[in-house]
């Protein structure tokens, strides 16, 4: 049972291996899951609402692009709304695959980074399709 | 689950006698609850093994620690386990019964036993020396990465520090103070389970406690060990370490306290 231990007797298990990120940014990065958690919970009940609103006479493509065309109201709140998907999900994917498959280090955080990057620019891509048609 | 180990104590202090708590090596005599037996299945061996079945005599007010060390003096002398006090104070008699971690000192058999069986094993999420007995070396090391020890400046020529009882923050400490460090919240946390380097709700208290003692000069260390993916913010407030707290603390309350003053720091660039 003998460990090697460092400094006031931790032993070296527990000290952070030099590729993790920097403690103030893993402090940050659950920060900004629990802001971009609060901006979802808005945008989701605006979002459901505004579907069963519109549905209720029946809904078409050509409806919702009447609405969505032209309109920087819709542009910028679904272009937050992505933003908001976009760093939430790559943060808590992140968590999940370090618990469940013990996945750790620099290749996870490259990872999740660039599922962050994939996830914005395709619901970017979606909100241009929609505002700007 | 804690209102319920409550019940027995509230009986004994109704009337029962002490006399009535008896000890496993007391003959059975007639005040035993109808002459039964309990069937009890005990862990054998180290990280493998197996469970032994014992049949052990049911007395009145009779605790799991009880039905271990009737075992262990009348039936087994080979099985090993731990403890010290009896009383609720040392932390040392913690097992897995009936698949949750309990203080067996202080729990009765008849607010546990499903029917007139018991399963009794080591604490989860530390390795077992042999039968009952875990290491807790790594959960006291977590201890000491959390920077649980206390770092004050004053010297044994300076008066005692004046800390007023009714202070928001000496109202925080007494909270999380009277912890015990059995490693019942450390047994039950899934996080510890799923990520090993998971300081765990003992060290995590610990912390909170030190944080919030005006006269600690290690607040900023202390803060940026206990941060992070292996730290606070790994908490994922399944509060099972404070359903099992057998002192009724709320570790799950402590470290949210730490979530909050590490992200401040964060933001204010202190870590």
């Amino acid at each position: 049972m003998t460990q090697i231990r460092g400094a006031e007797g931790v032993p070296s298990s527990l000290i952070p291996h030099p590729s993790a990120l920097a403690v103030r940014t893993q402090v940050l990065l659950w920060g900004a899951q629990r802001a971009s958690a609060a901006v979802l919970g808005l945008c989701v009940l605006v979002h459901l609402v505004t579907i069963i609103y519109a549905v209720r006479g029946g809904l078409t493509a050509t409806e919702i692009l009447a609405r969505t065309s032209g309109s920087f109201a819709w542009a910028a709140f679904y272009a937050v709304f992505v933003a908001a998907v976009a760093v939430h999900a790559p943060i808590g994917l992140r968590n999940i695959l370090a618990e469940t498959f013990g996945w750790r280090g620099r290749a996870l955080d490259v990872f999740v980074l660039l599922v962050g990057i994939v996830l914005a620019v395709w619901g970017w891509r979606a909100v241009y399709a929609v505002v700007g048609a | 689950m804690r209102s319920e180990e409550k019940e027995p104590r509230l009986a004994a202090s109704a009337g029962v006698s002490p006399t009535d708590h008896a000890s496993p090596l007391t003959p059975h005599t007639s005040r035993s609850s109808n002459h039964r037996t309990l069937h009890v299945r005990v862990w054998r061996g180290t990280e493998t093994g197996h469970y032994d079945d014992f049949d052990v005599p049911r007395l009145e007010s009779q605790t799991v620690l009880d039905v271990v060390t009737h075992i262990q003096r009348k039936l087994d002398p080979t099985l090993s386990y731990r403890y010290a006090c009896r009383v609720g104070m040392c932390g040392s008699c913690a097992m897995t019964v009936n698949g949750k971690a309990r203080w067996t000192c202080r729990t009765h058999v008849s607010v546990v036993a499903e029917g007139d069986r018991l399963e009794i094993g080591p604490l989860h999420n530390l390795p077992v020396v042999k039968d009952l007995v875990t290491d807790m070396a790594p959960f006291f090391d977590k201890w000491a990465a959390a920077k649980g020890r206390f770092k004050g400046t004053a010297t044994r020529h300076d008066g005692f520090a004046r800390v007023p009882p009714q202070s928001p923050q000496r109202k925080l400490v007494d909270e999380s103070i009277e912890c015990i460090g059995c490693g019942v919240c450390y047994s039950s946390c899934d996080v510890v389970t799923w990520r090993p380097d998971y300081l765990g709700p003992a060290a995590l208290t610990r912390a909170w406690t030190l944080v919030n003692d005006v006269r600690d000069v290690g607040q900023r260390e202390r803060l940026a060990a206990v941060a992070g993916d292996a730290g606070c913010h790994a908490c994922h407030t399944h509060t099972s370490c404070t359903e099992r707290c057998p002192k009724g603390l709320s570790p799950t309350a402590g470290i949210a306290g730490l979530k909050r003053a590490v992200l401040a720091a964060a933001l204010k660039g202190e870590l």
